[in-house]
């Protein structure tokens, strides 16, 4: 595993607003039915500021920046 | 001179507080409907509610400090904190002190959200359709421009628009597309953990 931040998504959480996907298109993209599909790896650091905003404005707190990445 | 200027600075920020509270009851509405177009992301519609509320808390900062600090009516500090504690226009005052209690209640659970967790941030929004109402009544009760036509289009602006956007999201079945496996998912879980 590299080291770095990751994107993990609360799939329990996630009501598929969609505003992760606009606000950081360069990490996450929506399936058929609304809901994010995030790339694999270690946030950027250039996109660090944009994942943290993205995190922040999630409507039910479904989105986190975690050390490690989630399991799967 | 500056008796008027701060009588003056209360009616106007009154004003302007009510335009922008409704405002952020709109757009409130509006993120849970998921309203989205080419020109307008849904992320603008939260990003906006959020902002305009903040910038309504200044407003309302400074419709209450000139309001306390005008020595023609003398509230005292008292009035702006505990409700009907003012000797001047007891009830229509002390309405206003609940509206910006609420307020401030919603406000500061959003900013420790991620605190407090989601479930406990929500039941504390719901307050949001009291605090708008009762500010609305606090401002026609006891508003100083109340019989004037201009605030009487404005009053009634964003009366209909809060209106007509509570009716819409009444109307308007659920936007998450798995809402009904969802439920059917939760239910079964707590029905397995509470045998």
């Amino acid at each position: 595993m590299r080291e770095g931040l990751h994107l993990s998504i609360d799939r329990i959480k996630c009501d598929g607003h969609g505003l992760c996907a606009e606000l950081l298109p360069e990490l996450i993209r929506l399936d058929d039915w609304g809901y994010p599909i995030i790339a694999p790896g270690p946030v950027p650091d250039h996109l660090l500021p944009l994942a943290q905003r993205a995190v922040a404005t999630c409507p039910v707190l479904a989105l986190a920046l975690r050390r490690t990445a989630a399991s799967k | 001179m500056t008796d008027t200027l701060l009588w003056y600075s209360t009616r106007g920020a009154g004003a302007v507080s009510m335009i922008l509270l409704s405002a952020v009851v709109v757009l409130g509405v509006l993120s849970t409907m998921r309203v989205q177009s080419a020109a307008w992301p849904r992320f603008l519609t939260t990003g906006l509610h959020r902002n305009l509320a903040l910038l309504t808390l200044v407003f309302l900062a400074l419709h209450i400090v000139t309001a306390v600090v005008d020595p023609f009516t003398h509230l005292g500090w008292l009035a702006a904190v505990v409700p009907f504690s003012s000797y001047y226009r007891t009830f229509w005052l002390g309405l206003g002190t609940i509206a910006f209690e609420l307020l401030a209640a919603i406000v500061v659970t959003s900013l420790l959200r991620g605190v407090i967790g989601q479930a406990a941030w929500r039941i504390v929004h719901w307050l949001a359709y009291a605090s708008w109402p009762v500010a609305v009544i606090h401002g026609f009760g006891t508003g100083t421009d109340v019989l004037s036509a201009w605030f009487m289009v404005l009053a009634i602006v964003c009366v209909f628009a809060v209106a007509l956007a509570i009716i819409i999201r009444l109307m308007q079945p659920p936007a998450d597309p798995l809402a009904s496996a969802r439920n059917e998912f939760r239910v079964g879980v707590s029905r397995k953990s509470n045998p």
